[in-house]
C-alpha cells in the first residue's frame, strides 16, 4: 500500500507564531488560579522546619520533647526518623535530609513538625532544644579554594599555549550572590495513599528527580511515591533542588494524615540555592588589529556548604569564560568551592552570567586600550557559525547570528539625551537634571542551550485525542514561563487541530521531561510533543486513508470521511521521546562537543548618574537576541523584559549580604528588587533564521535575556561616571566615594 | 472575638483566636485564597486588598480592626466575566506565573476607578508597591497605557 499524498497542516488558529493568549490568564486573573500555596485538604496538618541558628556546629544533643508535649502536635522528627537514604542531592547525594551531627550552614534544617495549625507547628518547631557546639566557619572561597575544599575543578586549555599579543589587559572582578526571589516560596502537600505510598504535590522545576530524591529517603520503591505538577509562582532556577519534598511526605507517612507546608518569605532565603558569588581574574592579549591572541582567565565560584547544582555551574562559567568571541589560545581555571555559606545552584543564566560582567568589561578595556570602537572590536571577533568555541574547541554547528545581534543592537535609535520621566533618586527630588550623568554601555552574551557534558538530555511527551480535539500530556513543569501555551501551539500547528489543551501530569502517568531550566523545555519538551503530534496526525491519516487532519475530523479531497467525535472515540493516542544532538563529556583539557545549542544576545544600557548620591537610574535597555524562531512573539518578549530586569537588578540592588556565613538580609525589606519605577524602558529585536535543532527552529529564550543585561548597565555606568565599576551589584558608595 | 465585615458585597465574619492578618483570615478562614502571601512584610503588594477606600496590604493589617469595614479583595473585583483591567492585562502579556496578578489588579481596578485616563507615570507610580518579578513590567505598563488610551 502506498501512502496517499497528504498536505502539510494548514495555518491553525492558535498554532505556532501567534502570540496566542495564556490558557491560565483568566483564572490568574481572577485569583482562582490553584497555587502550591493554595493546596488544602479536610484533616490536613501544618508543618514546619526547626533550622540551624549557627553556619557551622556539632549537634550536642537535639531535645524534642518540649514541641511533642504542645498541645495539637502530631509529631516531631529528627534525622534518625528518616527512613531510607539519610542524604539528597541533584547531582551529587551529599545533602542531609535533616542534620545528625554536623551543621554545614545557616538554616539547615533538623527537626520536622507536624501540628494541627500553622502557628502551633511554628511554636513547637522553635520549641525543639538543640545543643550545639559551635564551631568556626569557613566562610573565605579563596581560603577554601587553598585547603582544596572543591566540588570541582575546571581545568581548560586549548591552541597554543606561548601564544601573545603586544596589547594587554587585565582585570579582577567580583559579582555577589543574587536571590531568584520569586514571588510564591516553597509550598506542598504531601496525602499518605493508605497503602504505605505518598501523593506529593510541591513547588518543583524536575518532577522526576525530585521523585528519585524522595523514593530514595522514603526507602520506598518507585511506584510507591507520586509527584505531581503544581501551581507555581516563578521558580528562575531556585525549585530545582528538593527543599521541602522530603520533608513533607516524611511527615505526612509517620501521621497518616495529609501534611501541608509553606515556607515564609525569611525561610525561602535559606530554603533554596542561590547564584553563585564569583571572583574572576582575567588577562586578555589582543594583536594591534583587535583580533584575541590569548584568553587567560582564573574563576572561583563559591558552592556554599553542599555541591546542588555547582559543577554544573562552574563549568558554564568556565566554557563560557571567552564569550562569544573567536579566540584560538585558551587557558581557563575555575574552581567551585564548598565552604559554610548558602549553598548556591541554578538561577537563570548559570554560570554565563557572572563570567559576561568580566569578560565584556574586558572587551571595553581592550578597546580602550587600543583606541578602538568597542561595537567594532567585538564584530571584529564575533563568534559565528562554523567557527571553533575559544574554550571547547567544538564547530558551531548551529546558527549563531552574533554580528546580526551586534549590529542590529548599535543601529537601535538612542533615547533624547533629557528623555527620561525619573531623575536618580525618584521621587525624592534628591538632584537636579544638570547634576545628573548619563553613560551608555553594551555587553553580549552567549550561553547554551540544553543540557551539556554528555548528559542524556530527553523529554517524552504524549499527544491524545480527547474531548472535541487534542491533549498534551507531558510531566514538564510550568513556572509562568508559558509553556503551557507553546506546547499548545506546537501541537495544533502540527496536528492541523485548534483545540488542544495541556495537561500537566505525574510522574506515575510518563516518564520525565527533564529540568524546566537550561532555557530548554520549548526546545526539548516542544520537540517531544512536535514528534508525537507529527506521528499521531500520520498515523491518523494512514489509517483511514485520508489527505488531511482537521478540527472536522480526517479529510479525502476536502471530504470528511471520518469525525472527530468518531475519531476521538477510537483513543487515538502516541507517546514520543525527543533527544537533543548528543554532547560529549569534556577531556582533561576540556575539549570535546560539550555543547548541543548556542544562543547569543546583545543589550545596550542607558544610565542616569547621580554622582554625588552614587544613585542609579536605569532609563533604557535595549536589546537584539538570537530566538530561531519566535513560536509566541508576546511569550518571547515577556521571557526578554523579565530577564532583563533580572540582569539590571543584579547590576544595581540584589545582593544577598553573607556575614560569616549568616544572610542579613532574608527579607524583602533589605534584600532590593527593581520595582516598577525601576523598570527602563525596553526595546527588543528579535534575530530570526532557520536551522536549530529546536521544533519550527525554535532556541530557548528565557536565560539569554539574563547575561550580558547585567554587564551592559555597568558599562554605562562606567561610561558615566568614570569610575572602573569592577563589582556588581554597584553600591551608591562605588560610585560617590 | 468575632469580627463582622462586609466582603466584597456581602457580610462576612472572622472568628478571631490570636493574633492575626487579615490576608491569613482571607486565605484560611474566609476560603479567599485569591490574595498572596509572597513577603508578609507589606512590601511586594501580591496581598494588596481596598479597605474602606483604601489599597493596603492586608498582610500589614490586624484581622481584628476589619469590624464594620468594607473589604474587597480581588476575587470581589467585577462580575461576569473579565473587567477592562483584567482584559487589557490578559491581551498584553502581563500575566506570568500571576502571584503578583491579584495585588495588581485590585491597584489597578482603584487606580482606573479613580482615573480612567491615567499618564504613565501615574500608572508607575500607582503600582510602585507591587512587585513582579517575571514580566519585568513592561508587559504591564503597556497594557494599562492601552487601556488609558481607550478610556479617554
Amino acid at each position: 500500500m502506498t501512502a496517499p499524498s497528504r498536505v502539510r497542516p494548514a495555518r491553525v488558529a492558535g498554532g505556532v507564531g501567534d502570540s496566542t493568549l495564556r490558557p491560565d490568564g483568566i483564572p490568574k486573573l481572577e485569583g482562582s488560579f490553584e497555587y502550591a500555596q493554595d493546596l488544602w485538604q479536610e484533616g490536613a496538618l501544618w508543618g514546619a522546619t526547626t533550622r540551624s541558628p549557627h553556619a557551622h556546629a556539632r549537634i550536642v544533643a537535639v531535645d524534642v520533647s518540649p514541641a511533642l508535649s504542645i498541645g495539637g502536635v502530631h509529631a516531631v522528627l529528627t534525622a534518625d526518623d528518616v527512613p531510607g537514604s539519610p542524604t539528597f542531592g541533584l547531582e551529587h547525594s551529599d545533602q542531609p535530609v535533616l542534620a545528625s551531627d554536623v551543621i554545614n550552614y545557616w538554616g539547615e534544617p533538623v527537626a520536622l513538625v507536624a501540628a494541627e495549625d500553622r502557628d502551633t507547628a511554628r511554636r513547637a518547631a522553635a520549641a525543639v532544644k538543640v545543643r550545639y557546639e559551635i564551631l568556626e566557619p569557613l566562610t573565605d572561597p579563596g581560603e577554601a579554594d587553598t585547603r582544596d575544599e572543591a566540588f570541582r575543578r575546571i581545568r581548560i586549555r586549548r591552541g597554543d599555549q606561548e601564544a601573545s599579543g603586544p596589547v594587554v589587559v587585565e582585570g579582577y572582578y567580583e559579582t555577589a550572590m543574587q536571590d531568584q526571589a520569586p514571588l510564591g516560596t516553597e509550598a506542598g502537600l504531601a496525602v499518605p495513599d493508605g497503602q504505605g505510598g505518598v501523593d506529593l504535590f510541591a513547588t518543583s522545576q524536575f518532577l522526576h528527580v525530585d521523585h528519585e530524591q524522595v523514593v530514595a529517603s522514603l526507602g520506598l520503591s518507585a511506584d510507591q511515591v507520586r509527584a505531581h505538577p503544581t501551581g507555581i509562582g516563578g521558580a528562575f532556577g531556585s525549585r530545582e533542588d528538593v527543599n521541602l519534598h522530603i520533608h513533607l511526605c516524611m511527615l505526612a507517612l509517620r501521621t497518616g494524615q495529609p501534611v501541608k507546608m509553606v515556607y515564609d518569605r525569611s525561610e525561602s532565603f535559606t530554603g533554596h540555592v542561590h547564584r553563585h558569588p564569583a571572583r574572576m581574574w582575567y588577562r586578555h592579549e589582543a594583536n594591534r588589529d583587535g583580533t584575541l591572541a590569548r584568553v587567560e582567565a582564573r574563576i572561583l565560584l563559591d558552592g556554599g556548604a553542599y555541591a546542588s547544582t555547582t559543577p554544573a555551574v562552574l563549568a558554564n562559567a568556565s566554557y563560557f569564560a571567552v564569550g562569544p568571541y573567536k579566540c584560538d589560545s585558551v587557558a581557563v581555571d575555575g574552581v567551585g568551592t564548598r565552604t559554610n555559606n548558602p549553598p548556591c545552584g541554578a538561577m537563570r543564566g548559570f554560570g554565563a552570567v557572572q563570567v559576561c560582567f568580566a569578560y565584556e568589561t574586558q572587551m571595553d578595556r581592550l578597546a580602550d586600550a587600543l583606541s578602538m570602537d568597542p561595537i567594532e572590536l567585538r564584530r571584529k571577533n564575533a563568534l559565528t557559525t562554523g567557527d571553533h568555541f575559544a574554550t571547547t574547541g567544538q564547530i558551531i554547528e548551529t546558527p549563531l547570528p552574533t554580528v546580526e545581534v551586534l549590529e542590529s543592537l548599535a543601529a537601535m535609535p538612542l533615547p533624547a539625551d533629557s528623555e527620561s520621566d525619573l531623575l536618580p533618586g525618584g521621587s525624592g527630588l534628591t538632584t537636579e537634571a544638570r547634576h545628573v550623568m548619563r553613560g551608555i554601555g553594551y555587553a553580549i552574551g552567549i550561553k547554551n542551550l540544553g543540557f551539556s557534558e554528555g548528559f542524556d538530555d530527553y523529554s517524552q511527551a504524549r499527544v491524545r485525542l480527547a474531548g472535541s480535539g487534542a491533549v498534551v500530556e507531558t510531566a514538564a513543569i510550568e513556572v509562568g514561563q508559558g509553556l503551557v501555551t507553546v506546547l499548545a501551539q506546537i501541537a495544533r500547528t502540527a496536528l492541523g487541530i485548534s483545540d488542544v489543551t495541556v495537561e500537566h501530569v505525574d510522574t506515575s502517568r510518563i516518564d520525565s521531561a527533564g529540568s524546566t531550566s537550561a532555557s530548554r523545555q520549548t526546545q526539548v519538551s516542544g520537540g517531544a510533543v512536535l514528534k508525537a503530534a507529527t506521528t499521531l496526525r500520520d498515523r491518523i491519516l494512514h489509517h483511514h486513508d485520508g489527505d488531511d487532519l482537521t478540527d472536522q475530523g480526517v479529510l479525502r479531497n476536502g471530504d470528511v470521511i471520518v469525525t472527530m467525535g468518531e475519531l476521538v472515540a477510537d483513543d487515538w493516542q502516541e507517546t514520543a521521546t525527543f533527544r537533543h544532538p548528543p554532547t560529549t563529556a569534556p577531556d582533561e583539557y576540556g575539549q570535546g562537543k560539550l555543547h548541543a545549542d548556542f544562543a547569543v544576545a546583545g543589550h545596550r544600557a542607558v544610565v542616569d548618574v547621580d554622582p554625588e548620591l552614587g544613585l542609579v537610574r536605569v532609563i533604557r535597555v535595549d536589546t537584539a537576541q538570537d530566538v530561531g524562531k519566535a513560536l509566541n512573539p508576546e511569550a518571547v518578549l515577556g521571557q526578554i523584559e523579565g530577564g532583563i530586569m533580572q540582569g539590571v537588578g543584579l547590576a544595581v540592588m540584589e545582593e544577598l549580604v553573607v556575614e560569616e556565613g549568616i544572610i542579613r538580609n532574608p527579607n524583602f525589606t533589605d534584600y532590593l528588587l527593581p520595582t516598577i519605577l525601576d523598570a527602563p524602558d525596553v526595546e527588543a529585536l528579535l534575530i530570526e533564521e532557520d536551522g536549530s535543532w529546536g521544533p519550527f527552529g525554535a532556541k530557548g529564550v528565557g536565560e539569554p535575556p539574563t547575561i550580558s543585561s547585567t554587564a551592559a548597565v555597568a558599562a554605562a555606568i562606567r561610561a558615566a561616571t568614570g569610575k572602573a565599576i569592577e563589582r556588581v551589584p554597584v553600591r551608591p558608595q562605588d560610585i560617590a566615594l | 472575638m468575632i469580627v463582622e465585615f462586609l466582603l466584597n458585597g456581602e457580610p462576612a465574619t472572622a472568628r478571631i483566636v490570636s493574633p492575626v492578618s487579615l490576608l491569613d483570615v482571607l486565605r484560611d478562614q474566609l476560603e479567599l485564597p485569591g490574595s498572596k502571601n509572597a513577603c508578609e512584610q507589606g512590601e511586594c503588594g501580591s496581598c494588596s486588598v481596598v479597605l474602606d477606600g483604601e489599597i493596603v496590604c492586608s498582610c500589614l493589617v490586624m484581622a481584628a480592626d476589619v469590624g464594620d469595614s468594607e473589604v474587597v479583595t480581588v476575587e470581589g473585583i467585577g462580575g461576569d466575566g473579565l473587567t477592562p483591567v483584567q482584559r487589557a492585562m490578559h491581551h498584553s502579556g502581563a500575566v506570568q506565573c500571576g502571584f503578583c496578578t491579584p495585588g495588581i489588579v485590585v491597584v489597578a481596578a482603584d487606580l482606573f476607578a479613580r482615573n480612567p485616563n491615567p499618564t504613565t507615570l501615574e500608572i508607575k507610580e500607582a503600582l510602585a508597591g507591587n512587585i513582579c518579578r517575571c514580566t519585568g513590567y513592561g508587559a504591564i505598563i503597556r497594557s494599562f497605557e492601552k487601556l488609558a488610551r481607550e478610556t479617554s
